[in-house]
């Protein structure tokens, strides 16, 4: 059995998955079902200073998929509306009764350092909490108020806070990122040069996500009317992937501990991002939409994965692609591979061939065969892109197979056929 | 405890219940979208059943319903009956990794059965008055979809029909398990909803009506009369009261009412391996006859009913004897001798067995009812006619199971039907020196 205990700035839960800042964590009944169910930790639901804010009615917007599996989800809604008060007392009396999982207790404020600093020492003083993540990315709502995003979008800002509250506690202090940026490093950077402990991210990204066609609003609608909101789910495991290995490859913050957070929905997707460099996990949407026993399919999964790899704990696993994510700069020039289609396993729907014939490369040919057709790859014209692959519903029917030509690894700065080729060994830049 | 415990609440139900909104998005989403897709090949309308699945799949189903309507205007009839098993599902890819296809005929159900429901203007739009008339002999699928499809082109249809009521098989010779409820007349409703088509009913030809009449007092006549005779037996017993032709049997049953079914003898014999003889033999079942036997003189690969209607027949309690050929019907029961295939060849062994009967239901084929049809030539037994549907009369057309295309079935008809007017449409447009246009 792998050793799924994790650490991340210090803090220690028995498995790297926590429920990420949101409405799973609002409150002591969520969190104890969360804990029985067997999830590492939390990040409560973030507490801002009282008075608490006011929620509208109708808060979450989907994106479906045809048979109506839940892709991608918004949301409108703030931060707690509950009284600080109670919200602490439930936190100190839920890691009163879990002291194994890790409380980590998000929080959000103007932009004036007695009020970051004011409600960071009234959490650290509850002595419930083994950690802080700092709410720099609502794109929603708060950041009409100058909070959330409006502070995350800003690197100063995201230095400046991160600073404050590390200069009140002694806490570890994860700064949570948004994706609504341009370079995602800048605010990681940020984040680190202000005394971050760890990163945590992606924030939801700004989004309307459908249309409600005979309101002519967008969803949620809220009496006739709809905002943008913040939007998560399995849709956004790709920006989040990227801006993870972005910070973890970037020399600047490698170091910096990244918690993981975007559309994990499985194991499997929980290993990508810790093979991208994320420490541990953070899940919201597939609690949102499976409830919270998911999580028993997660440790397993992934325990199992482990154990047919070899990774014997979870240190094996973290951070293993970050060396082969690259830039398109250093990619072999001279890689080529080919789709194989396996007749055998073919069930003849011809997917592929109208994929490659209308919008790619017309590499896939059709033979009449007995009584079905024939599809067969034509390697003078493809090029490797491996869209009949993915159109494919067989799996494993279509495979790229690298094609064996024994040519050196040659980038496109070294390419011949770059007409700006920098003649090797590279001269000094001027200036 | 009674016997008919396990008869259905009503012998008038839907065998195959229509989906619900729930599983028709499931089912539609497992299509696959297939590129020159091997069900679209074997619909003998030729349906483009991807892009109207995709379209049920979509949310638009008023989309679906063209789609399927515009290639087979009786989509609904179709969505019901046909062996699917042996047409669009067989061919469907998800049998080659799933042995599961997608349920093309419930959703084509599915959207053809909203449409009818809830259209209130035809779907489609009749072309400019051509001026031109035109027969159609027989309200029947072949022509009601030859009809439909003339007046979509423009022409003025008159529609001749000997029953009271339109629909021909669909609505007098489809068991109502697989046509439940009145749907037969609303599919005619909405066929005949496109306007200029006109339909005299009590009008059969050979007697109040003949071939060289509508010759001279239409551009063209359409044939669409099916097969009106049944085959005997040729045994003696045939005459005695409780022997009837499945068709005729068939033809009682629907049109008695739900709420006075027709009465069913106890023990019932069909004699006969076709699709008619499974209707006639489940039907029988599910009105209540306590034993139904189907009896085929051949084996059950070479029975015209399809190995699922076969399975049908026998989960609905209905027993199967096969190599058994009738001898004669008496008192007792039917008597049958065995037989064997030698060398491909049927004989009698010699040997004999009664079944005890009260009720015999005839189902060895039909025929093509010659006697109006003089002057016409006939090719084995049916009228013959040529790739565009022309008979070998000037002007005289005809199609669906009183020609020679093949398979008896609904959607074959409606094909017919649809090129016969395409064809007639050629002709009258070629007389008019007219472009030839294009078939749909």
């Amino acid at each position: 059995m792998a050793d799924l205990r994790s650490t991340i700035a210090g803090i220690r839960s028995p498995n790297p998955f926590w429920l990420a800042s949101a409405p799973p964590t609002d409150k002591l009944t969520n969190v104890v079902r969360a804990f029985r169910a067997g999830w590492g930790g939390v990040v409560w639901k973030t507490l801002g200073e009282d008075p608490p804010v006011v929620n509208v009615s109708s808060r979450y917007g989907a994106h479906l998929d045809n048979e109506r599996r839940l892709i991608g989800l918004n949301n409108i809604e703030l931060i707690s509306d509950r009284p600080l008060e109670v919200n602490l007392q439930e936190i100190v009396q839920v890691k009163r009764d879990w002291p194994d999982r890790a409380m980590v207790v998000s929080l959000m404020a103007r932009i004036e350092e007695e009020a970051w600093a004011g409600l960071a020492r009234r959490i650290a003083d509850t002595g419930a909490a083994d950690g802080l993540e700092l709410n720099l990315g609502c794109p929603h709502g708060m950041c009409e108020r100058g909070m959330g995003s409006a502070i995350g979008q800003v690197p100063e800002m995201v230095e400046q806070v991160t600073r404050w509250v590390k200069n009140t506690t002694r806490l570890p202090v994860i700064v949570k990122l948004t994706p609504n940026i341009t370079n995602i490093l800048w605010s990681a950077e940020a984040a680190r040069r202000g005394g971050a402990d760890a990163v945590s991210l992606i924030n939801t990204v700004n989004s309307i996500v459908a249309v409600d066609l005979d309101a002519m609003a967008p969803t949620p609608v809220v009496d006739g009317k709809g905002s943008h909101g913040g939007y998560c789910g399995p849709a956004v495991k790709p920006i989040a992937l990227n801006m993870v290995a972005e910070i973890a490859r970037n020399p600047d913050t490698a170091r910096l501990p990244i918690s993981g957070i975007g559309g994990v929905n499985t194991w499997r997707d929980a290993a990508e991002f810790l093979a991208l460099g994320a420490t541990n996990v953070q899940v919201c949407t597939a609690a949102m939409t499976y409830g919270f026993k998911i999580v028993e399919d997660m440790i397993d999964g992934l325990s199992n994965w482990m154990d047919d790899k070899g990774y014997a704990s979870l240190d094996h696993v973290i951070g293993r692609a970050v060396r082969n994510t690259v830039n398109w700069n250093d990619l072999n020039m001279n890689f080529s591979t080919k789709a194989v289609i396996d007749p055998a396993l073919c069930i003849d729907c011809g997917r592929c061939h109208i994929v490659c014939e209308d919008t790619s490369h017309q590499a896939i040919r059709i033979d009449q065969g007995d009584g079905r057709r024939i599809f067969t790859v034509v390697n003078e014209e493809c090029v490797g892109c491996n869209l009949c692959s993915h159109v494919c519903p067989v799996p494993d029917c279509i495979t790229m197979t690298p094609e064996q030509n024994n040519l050196p690894y040659v980038t496109w700065p070294e390419d011949a056929r770059n007409p700006m080729r920098v003649p090797r060994p590279a001269p000094v830049a001027a200036e | 405890m009674t016997l008919t415990a396990d008869i259905p609440p009503s012998p008038y139900a839907d065998l195959t219940p229509p989906l619900t909104a729930v599983q028709a998005l499931a089912e539609s989403n497992r299509c696959l979208f297939c590129y020159d897709a091997a069900c679209v090949r074997a619909c003998p309308t030729g349906i483009d059943i991807p892009a109207f699945i995709r379209s049920i799949a979509t949310g638009n189903l008023r989309g679906a319903a063209r789609t399927i309507l515009s290639e087979n205007i009786m989509g609904g009839t179709c969505g019901r009956v046909c062996p699917t098993e042996t047409l669009c599902e067989q061919a469907c890819v998800r049998n080659t990794a799933e042995e599961r296809p997608v349920a093309i005929g419930r959703l084509q159900r599915h959207a053809t059965d909203r449409l009818l429901s809830t259209a209130t203007v035809h779907p489609f739009a009749r072309a400019e008055a051509t001026g031109r008339r035109i027969a159609v002999v027989g309200a029947g699928p072949a022509g009601l979809a030859c009809a439909h499809r003339l007046a979509m082109l423009g022409h003025a249809v008159t529609v001749f029909e000997a029953k009271p009521k339109a629909g021909g098989l669909n609505e007098y010779g489809l068991a109502p398990y697989k046509m439940a409820d009145d749907f037969a007349q609303r599919e005619v409703a909405f066929i005949l909803g496109i306007g200029g088509i006109a339909v005299e009913h009590g009008r059969r030809l050979g007697a109040d009506l003949s071939l060289e009449e509508l010759q001279k007092d239409f551009d063209a006549v359409f044939l669409g009369v099916g097969l009106g005779g049944n085959n005997r037996l040729g045994i003696p017993g045939e005459g005695r009261p409780g022997v009837e032709d499945a068709t005729a049997f068939i033809e009682r049953v629907r049109q008695a009412t739900p709420q006075a079914p027709v009465a069913v003898g106890r023990r019932v014999v069909v004699i006969g391996g076709g699709n008619t003889a499974v209707d006639a033999a489940i039907q029988a079942k599910r009105l209540g006859a306590e034993t139904v036997t189907l009896v085929y003189r051949r084996g059950r690969g070479q029975m015209g009913a399809t190995p699922w209607e076969q399975e049908l027949a026998q989960t609905n309690g209905v027993v199967l004897v096969t190599f058994a050929a009738p001898v004669g019907i008496n008192d007792g029961g039917v008597t049958f001798e065995r037989t064997r295939l030698e060398e491909g060849k049927l004989a009698g062994t010699g040997e004999t067995f009664t079944i005890a009967a009260d009720t015999v239901l005839k189902a060895v084929g039909q025929t093509l009812d010659r006697a109006a049809l003089a002057g016409v030539t006939l090719a084995g037994g049916k009228i013959a006619v040529d790739e565009g549907y022309r008979t070998t009369l000037a002007k005289v057309f005809a199609g669906g199971d009183c020609v020679a295309s093949g398979a008896d079935l609904t959607v074959q008809s409606v094909q017919d039907g649809k090129l016969a007017a395409l064809s007639i449409h050629r002709h009258l447009s070629a007389a008019l020196q007219a472009a030839p246009i294009e078939t749909a």
